[in-house]
């Protein structure tokens, strides 16, 4: 099993670190040809409007949508949230459109605003560190989205099918229960061939 | 000094976020949403490029607010804005103002020649530029959550800015060498703090981002200083002082990303128009240079 992240902006190398940590191959997908052998997907944080551009520039973006359209798991961290969600708004932008939620951009403020939390996750029966930095919020979700995830009741991580959201950064914590998460439902995701 | 604070990581957070992506100097909301329009990962507010300060002479100052609000409210990428070096009024009213991040700079008429910010005492992350290894920890003992080369702003000439982050990056590789019993003496000769020091020589690397800036000009600039280990680049007067800012900031965005990919570069070299204006170092007085400011 190889798991495939987004190299193109932001803290790519976080995930990395957190994959070599639990011992799971990885390579960075910079153009469509890194796809091949990859079974997920890891579309990191940054900033979604400049990976936008930057994957639309080579035909990465058309290449994502392909994988997500066969059903390859996705695992997208806040910028990365913010591609896979069906509709974006403030300001609004284009996504791969994989996941039936509205996401808001910058929802509680500028940096001032970024901090670090705990929220209730239900895979675990201890809090879960949630590190937000100038993060989106989930509105409008479909029925059949899980919430996997909440920060003072609100969902801040949610899955839709393999696609796996987060609002916040699990890659700059030390908690992996999320990666390992998204690892299992690779694992489950019996398509030999993307 | 506590980098396992909450509040440090969240700083240095935002600082991970922004590598790989390039912070493009804009003087007013029309560069901002070319800048953002070309896959900028962030905006630097100004009131002047590095090339008109250079030109114009004087005291070069905190940006207008109100300049910086217009392109706060405009784009939707983090708002960058420089304050003088020691300044920490400026500072202040930059923390007020709620921008994402503040560059202590040495672009700017340094307000006081021995002190720099205490940056631990403000909410809002610094980033700040070093020539070598003994600067950039005296910076992040201050409270820099990000550090950049310097080179040599508004200069078009990149060779400051490889000459820097070669003597940054050879400087901790030597750390890495050493013995424990030597880390004092390290310190001593590095103008640093020997917790930072040892830390450095353990990991190898800087406790916060490291960024590239001060004569940025070109694609094959910013591939260069990528390759040498930049985790992204600062361009300051190399687009809006270029024939078309459009396209070379769009080219930057792309060299920086696929940096050790030729093809891709050359792709986006051609028909670029003239880069801006560049100037010899050599032919620099001391007094010119702004990289000796603050150190």
């Amino acid at each position: 099993m190889k798991i495939g992240i987004l190299a193109l902006q932001g803290d790519y190398e976080a995930h990395a670190r957190v994959l070599k940590k639990l011992d799971v191959e990885y390579s960075y997908v910079r153009t469509p040809a890194d796809l091949n052998g990859v079974h997920g997907m890891i579309l990191p944080g940054g900033e979604s409007s400049t990976l936008l551009k930057l994957l639309q520039q080579n035909g990465l973006f058309d290449a994502l949508y392909e994988r997500l359209k066969k059903g390859m798991p996705f695992f997208g961290t806040c910028a990365g949230a913010i591609l896979l969600a069906k509709t974006v708004i403030s300001p609004a932008q284009i996504s791969l459109n994989a996941v039936d939620v509205t996401i808001l951009r910058n929802a509680y403020g500028r940096q001032l605003a970024s901090q670090m939390a705990t929220g209730h996750c239900i895979l675990n029966t201890t809090p879960l560190p949630l590190f937000f930095i100038r993060a989106p919020k989930f509105i409008d979700l479909a029925p059949d989205i899980k919430i996997i995830a909440t920060y003072q009741g609100d969902p801040v991580c949610i899955q839709q099918h393999a696609c796996l959201l987060a609002t916040f950064h699990p890659e700059l914590t030390q908690d992996a229960t999320l990666h390992l998460y998204f690892l299992e439902l690779v694992r489950k995701t019996a398509i030999p061939h993307f | 000094m506590n980098f396992n604070s909450e509040a440090w990581k969240v700083k240095v957070g935002l600082a991970e976020m922004l590598k790989g992506g390039v912070i493009m100097d804009v003087t007013n909301v029309e560069q901002a949403i070319i800048a953002e329009q070309a896959g900028a990962c962030a905006v630097m507010a100004l009131e002047r490029v590095p090339a008109d300060i250079r030109k114009m002479g004087g005291v070069a100052r905190m940006a207008s607010p109100r300049i910086i609000r217009e392109i706060m409210d405009t784009v939707s990428i983090p708002v960058m804005a420089k304050a003088r070096i020691g300044h920490f009024a400026e500072a202040q009213i930059l923390q007020a103002l709620e921008v994402d991040f503040i560059d202590e700079s040495e672009v700017l008429t340094p307000a006081d020649e021995e002190n720099h910010i205490n940056k631990h005492s403000f909410r809002i992350p610094f980033v700040c530029g070093c020539r070598n290894l003994g600067e950039a920890l005296r910076r992040i003992a201050e409270g820099a959550a990000m550090i950049r080369t310097k080179g040599e702003a508004g200069s078009g000439n990149i060779v400051e800015a490889v000459r820097h982050m070669r003597t940054l990056n050879r400087e901790i590789r030597n750390l890495t060498l050493l013995h424990d019993e030597e880390f004092v003496s390290a310190a001593k000769h590095l103008n640093a703090p020997l917790e930072l020091v040892k830390w450095v020589g353990k990991n190898g690397k800087l406790p916060v981002p490291n960024f590239s800036a001060g004569g940025v000009a070109t694609p094959a600039d910013a591939a260069l200083m990528r390759q040498l280990g930049a985790e992204t680049v600062f361009v300051g007067s190399g687009i809006f002082k270029s024939d078309d800012p459009q396209a070379r900031a769009h080219a930057m965005v792309i060299a920086t990303t696929h940096y050790d990919n030729p093809q891709t570069i050359l792709e986006v070299s051609e028909d670029l128009g003239e880069a801006m204006d560049g100037l010899d170092i050599r032919a620099l007085s001391a007094g010119e240079l702004l990289q000796t400011r603050g150190e």
